[in-house]
């Protein structure tokens, strides 16, 4: 009697939900797929690369062997510099990019909510974000020392200004017909704020998140590698000063794999938070 | 005649271009009892949305009064409720969630009478939808439910399908008057159409447009569910369209120019 009653409920919701629902293991299935062609040319590249430098045709200097690189990956897990020198950059990462970042989000809104404020800061703003990244480096270095401090501001000067615009920008995008359906709702201002315009900023928002996080990696880099005694930076600089190439490219692999890693986790947390905007 | 819920003396409106004054409504006088279904209708620019927006509140006549239940609008509310063409729903808040708004679905009177207005508009199954997977009619009932949600003592729809094609159209007619005659709510219903003016309204208000006016008024005598293809049906009809002809004759004898 009761599934009698449920059975249509479910078809005409069906017939409605996006295809991939239909059939789970034919999706698993194609994805599993979809990831192996994707690592196919990586691998390739892999092997070939082992097979060059085995047999002397490159050079092992410049271009160590992929299971030479594993092998100083191994040994600096094991005497313990990987994890120590991955802590520092991490913390320094997490702080920066939270300052910078959480910034950028505060001052976004208040600029896009206020035609005051934004007159008042954005054009500022806006030229100091042209202000090449690169360039004060050495400054920063100069004014906060070789500590912490200066990396930590640098990565949060390089975090601030996408999270800003997007935050700005999504402010700005909230769809103006919206507020009139507020208006006759009777919304208070406050409300109007959390249940329309912020909602609204989230996609702007975790845009924002992925170019400033983008941002902070390559600020961590460079802050490392200009002036430090610690972390992934300094331990690959350290390595390239003793011409020690495999560390070196453990280094960068380690970067790109923390970059996409990080990368992954907002797209994931993007997946979860605009659900309703489908795939 | 009881007293009206809502009164219109002598509203007059004008909108300001940057040479120019064009006045949108010249002396509207009108009223509306509790339990009518007034339709208004008249050709594009006659100033009817207009009209209907100034008694919710989202503009502001210049002249003359516009009272609800004897108190002047002074501004939009949930006593006032208002569908546009498009539903405008929240993308980001499922079915229910859309309908409830501001109101906590944690909270048991709410949750039940959410329920029982998806029931009304006819959309069980769909609660948890986003309004991405909605089409346009199943969209514009889940904004007529959120309107009703908040009990208006008016409500007030403003070409509410125009955008959609005839089927759906001619159904979603059918399940405004099922919710007129469960709930009893009051409504004016601006449209261009004129078998939709006469299917749903008690009373059919006729515009001309340059500047708004009340050219006319029909009561349309006859019992709901309204059948389209009777010879009554198309006597109110032809009376609507004699209407505009007379509206269209009298532009030709004023200014030399058609409409």
């Amino acid at each position: 009697m009761s599934s009698h009653s449920s059975a249509p409920r479910r078809t005409s919701k069906w017939a409605h939900s996006p295809p991939e629902h239909r059939n789970r293991r034919a999706v698993l299935l194609r994805r599993a797929g979809d990831a192996l062609l994707g690592l196919l040319l990586p691998v390739a590249v892999l092997v070939l690369w082992q097979w060059f430098g085995d047999a002397g045709r490159i050079s092992p200097l410049l271009f160590p062997t992929p299971s030479v690189i594993w092998a100083s990956f191994l040994w600096l897990l094991e005497t313990g510099m990987l994890g120590e020198s991955l802590g520092v950059s991490l913390a320094r990462t997490a702080a920066g990019f939270g300052l910078g970042a959480g910034l950028g989000l505060v001052v976004g809104l208040a600029v896009g909510l206020s035609r005051v404020i934004e007159r008042l800061l954005d054009s500022s703003v806006q030229m100091l974000r042209m202000i090449p990244h690169i360039s004060v480096t050495f400054l920063f270095v100069l004014w906060f020392g070789i500590g912490e401090t200066s990396k930590i501001m640098l990565i949060a000067k390089g975090s601030f200004f996408p999270l800003y615009i997007y935050t700005f920008l999504g402010v700005r995008n909230t769809d103006n017909k919206l507020f009139e359906v507020v208006r006759v709702l009777g919304y208070s201002r406050f409300k109007t704020l959390v249940r329309l315009v912020l909602p609204a900023t989230v996609p702007g928002v975790m845009l924002g998140i992925r170019l400033s996080l983008a941002i902070a990696w390559v600020s961590l880099v460079v802050s490392e590698m200009m002036g430090s005694t610690s972390g992934l930076g300094y331990l690959m600089m350290d390595a390239r000063a003793m011409s020690d190439t495999p560390i070196v490219f453990v280094g960068i692999a380690l970067f790109t794999l923390l970059g996409k890693l990080t990368d992954m986790l907002v797209v994931y947390m993007e997946r979860r938070l605009l659900a309703w905007r489908g795939s | 005649m009881s007293a009206a819920l809502l009164e219109i003396e002598n509203l007059n409106k004008s909108f300001r271009t940057d040479s120019k004054s064009v006045q949108a409504l010249r002396g509207i006088e009108l009223d509306v009892r509790e339990g009518e279904f007034v339709t208004v209708i008249g050709p594009s620019g006659c100033g009817k949305s207009t009209l209907l927006r100034i008694i919710a509140g989202l503009e502001r006549g210049e002249t003359g009064t516009v009272k609800l239940s004897g108190e002047p609008i002074r501004g939009p509310g949930i006593d006032k409720g208002f569908i546009f063409q498009e539903p405008r729903l929240f993308p980001w808040l499922t079915v229910e969630k859309n309908i409830a708004a501001d109101l906590s679905l944690r909270k048991p009177e709410v949750r039940s009478k959410v329920d029982e207005l998806i029931r009304l508009v006819k959309l069980e199954g769909f609660a948890k939808a986003y309004p991405r997977e909605l089409s346009g009619g199943m969209a514009q009932r889940v904004a007529i439910a959120r309107a009703l949600l908040r009990k208006p003592k008016i409500l007030l729809l403003d070409e509410p399908f125009g955008a959609l094609d005839a089927f759906t159209r001619a159904h979603m007619q059918e399940v405004l008057l099922d919710i007129w005659k469960h709930n009893g709510t009051t409504m004016i219903l601006v449209t261009h159409d004129i078998d939709e003016a006469v299917f749903l309204g008690s009373r059919i208000m006729i515009l001309k447009p340059r500047p708004g006016e009340i050219r006319g008024q029909i009561a349309v005598e006859l019992s709901y569910p309204r059948k389209k293809a009777s010879t009554a049906f198309q006597e109110y009809r032809y009376r609507v369209l004699r209407e505009f002809e007379r509206i269209d004759e009298l532009a030709w004898g004023e200014s030399g120019a058609g409409i």
